[in-house]
């Protein structure tokens, strides 16, 4: 597991590497489009993403404890949660495209800002696409718990699903600033 | 004694649907034998296109997707999993004395990931093709693409994941499924090769599989990521794409290093010399092969001094690469050297790479680079590493291990004959290649002035005699397979764990689990 992380690592990488190019070379259009950014639903879905790391953790504690039943009841939370975020990210979607925010041909804005939202869409979208590979998983882990609820070995999924998680919620914590934070051109 | 891999069932159900990591290497030796035949259609064509320096077989355009194409197929489709997939996956297990890789299913998933991604790609060119060369460089692939540049570039963003799941099972098995003895030090010296292609594979793929997807939303969604009129940068692409496709000339060339380490010690019956420094030379060279990406990128306008970083850490490449010539000639030093098919292979690959690398260091030289850039001497540099390396190596492999695989020998006169031809054609057509690219004809040009003309007939004669050499394993190979089982299980007496259970293997690989208790090499031991 940690060797495919490491190879999603570089997948981010890369977006991101060449996210942060364009930032250095459009400082001040890329600190305006960041202005455009509706930083309280962002604001909100790091919490909701953070506190979902904890009810993930959680689960990985009572799996390694044996207590089946409870691991997949904070696997439960997690799913939630992780469903919310991914609503909450669908009305964002909603309002930039609402805003004229869409990156396309029609877009509102300077050239530049088209690069960011371009970016904007890429990052975000190749995260919340790993969120839904996140839920499925979770779902499958719960499963195996619940099926091994006479207290058998969890086994090394729920492990595995937990750093998968956790890998998740890392990239956001690199994507909320980068995307929402940074407003200054300095 | 249980059966042989072959006999456990003959359906071809129990061909596509099976976990055993030596039937799913034969699947993949299937599907690359058909990609490097179709790729080498189109080599055939062009060179003909080129026999005179009017264009009179193909048009312009033609000749750009058939390179393309040439270029695609060869890369992503043969030479990236030719000797992992199909030398790695059959011998891994057996040179580390277990049953079958790590995850299995995983294993059997990459090889239809792999026919999605060729299929995918062989569509598009059937379709009319894509002329953007393999590179697919902003803007020819982004706003002024005229063929199917998507479905290409999502066959090759498809092939990358099942490259990913080879090489993470070639890791997890290499760390957690060695014989009891079989200590890091004892490892195979193509083991210790194929882990390092792993690393490389896992931490360059996915930068690949971005760059591809970004041309994908740019073309499909009218997102826009390389384009110049909105402050984009289509030399961006030019550093993603050579981050991932530097590094990848090293997970076609590593592999083939391990293959020749074995083939040269065996026929030398003498361990390979400064084993230690050949194993680290292969980690070396994955961990600088990551540095050097903008050798690529000299005259695009990168920072001169970007580029002379480039330049010296590209130098530096050539020390482990040194150090494993020096190693494989000390080596046969006082060995017992038997001229056999797969050694004339190996001694080959030596000679050819050892032209390759130098001539790799005129292109390092920023001043020389920008003379030769994108011309014929980079295309006859990288050919003698590509073909007079990686595919003389992955020819020497599958001869040398072809009795562990089968069971059979084949007719070794007939062998020979074909390894001579194919070393002879081979520096026919590329050798004159480097003379064409110092007098500065251009590549990727369907017509050129008639003073070429000479050596583009000698290169292409090459050709043909290159080609028949290719053909003849193809005839005797499959004929052999009508001869009895009667390889032996040790027909070269080598030492590794592989050649200590039957020919073909038994299913479980082992009647019994080995362990390990001598050195590498060791032919004392036997």
């Amino acid at each position: 597991m940690w060797v495919f992380l490491a190879t999603e690592v570089l997948f981010f990488g890369a977006l991101l590497t060449a996210f942060s190019a364009y930032r250095w070379a459009h400082a001040r259009a890329f600190a305006l489009a960041a202005g455009r950014m509706r930083l309280r639903l962002g604001a909100l879905n790091t919490g909701v993403l953070l506190t979902s790391s904890l009810s993930m953790a959680a689960a990985v504690h009572l799996a390694r404890e044996g207590r089946a039943r409870a691991a997949a009841r904070a696997l439960l939370a997690t799913g939630l949660m992780g469903g919310a975020f991914l609503a909450v990210k669908g009305v964002e979607y909603a309002g930039h495209v609402r805003d004229g925010l869409w990156p396309g041909p029609a877009f509102a804005g300077a050239g530049p800002e088209r690069l960011f939202f371009a970016f904007y869409f890429c990052l975000t979208g190749l995260h919340a696409l790993h969120v839904i590979v996140g839920l499925a998983a979770v779902g499958a882990a719960g499963a195996s718990c619940l099926r091994r609820a006479d207290g058998s070995e969890p086994g090394a999924l729920v492990e595995n699903v937990g750093l998968y998680w956790h890998f998740v919620d890392v990239v956001w914590i690199w994507l909320f600033p980068l995307l929402y934070l940074l407003r200054s051109a300095r | 004694m249980s059966a042989c891999y072959l006999d456990a069932g003959r359906t071809l159900r129990s061909w596509l649907l099976s976990r055993d990591h030596k039937r799913i290497a034969i699947l993949y030796l299937a599907a690359v034998t058909a990609f490097f035949f179709i790729g080498g259609a189109a080599a055939v064509l062009f060179r003909l296109e080129l026999l005179t320096p009017e264009a009179d077989l193909v048009s312009a355009e033609a000749y750009n997707r058939l390179f393309t194409l040439h270029g695609v197929i060869m890369v992503f489709f043969f030479l990236i999993p030719s000797i992992p997939a199909v030398l790695g996956n059959f011998l891994l297990p057996l040179m580390l004395g277990c049953e079958d890789l790590a995850f299995p299913r995983l294993n059997l998933l990459s090889w239809y990931v792999f026919m999605a991604g060729g299929a995918l790609t062989l569509g598009a060119a059937v379709a009319g093709g894509v002329d953007t060369g393999w590179t697919f460089y902003t803007p020819y692939s982004t706003a002024y693409a005229n063929g199917y540049v998507t479905l290409m570039a999502a066959g090759i963003f498809v092939a990358g994941f099942s490259s990913i799941l080879t090489g993470l099972n070639f890791v997890v098995t290499t760390h957690r499924m060695r014989a009891p003895g079989l200590t890091w030090g004892r490892l195979p010296l193509f083991v210790w090769s194929l882990y390092a292609t792993s690393v490389i594979v896992l931490l360059g793929t996915p930068v690949l599989t971005i760059a591809l997807a970004l041309i994908g939303v740019e073309r499909v969604l009218g997102v826009p990521i390389f384009d110049p009129r909105l402050g984009g940068d289509p030399v961006l692409f030019q550093h993603l794409f050579w981050f991932y496709s530097h590094p990848a000339v090293y997970i076609m060339i590593l592999p083939a290093m391990g293959v020749v380490s074995e083939i040269v010690s065996t026929f030398a019956r003498r361990p390979v010399f400064g084993y230690r420094f050949v194993a680290g030379s292969s980690l070396a060279i994955a961990a600088l092969g990551f540095l050097v990406w903008g050798h690529h990128m000299f005259v695009s306008g990168q920072s001169e001094f970007a580029g002379l970083v480039f330049s010296l850490l590209s130098f530096l490449v050539a020390v482990p690469s040194g150090v494993k010539v020096f190693n494989w000639t000390a080596t046969l030093w006082r060995g017992r050297i038997r001229l056999d098919t797969p050694m004339l292979y190996a001694l080959g690959f030596i000679g050819l790479f050892t032209v390759g690398g130098l001539t790799g260091l005129f292109l390092a030289a920023l001043g020389v680079d920008v003379h030769v850039h994108d011309t014929y001497f980079v295309i006859a540099h990288f050919h003698y590493i590509m073909v007079g390396g990686a595919v003389m190596a992955y020819l020497g492999g599958i001869h040398f291990w072809w009795p562990k695989i089968s069971g059979r020998s084949y007719p070794d006169g007939f062998g020979r004959w074909a390894a001579v031809l194919i070393f002879a054609g081979f520096n026919l057509t590329f050798f004159p290649q480097f003379l064409l690219g110092y007098l500065g004809m251009p590549r990727r040009y369907h017509a050129y002035p008639p003073e070429y003309q000479v050596l583009n007939v000698l290169s292409t004669a090459g050709a043909s005699i290159l080609g028949v050499g290719y053909l003849l394993p193809l005839l005797y190979l499959p004929w052999s397979l009508r001869r009895p089982r009667d390889a032996g299980e040790n027909p070269w007496g080598a030492t590794g764990l592989e050649w200590r259970t039957a020919s073909p293997p038994p299913v479980e690989n082992f009647d019994a689990p080995p362990a390990v208790i001598w050195e590498a090499y060791d032919y004392d031991a036997l």
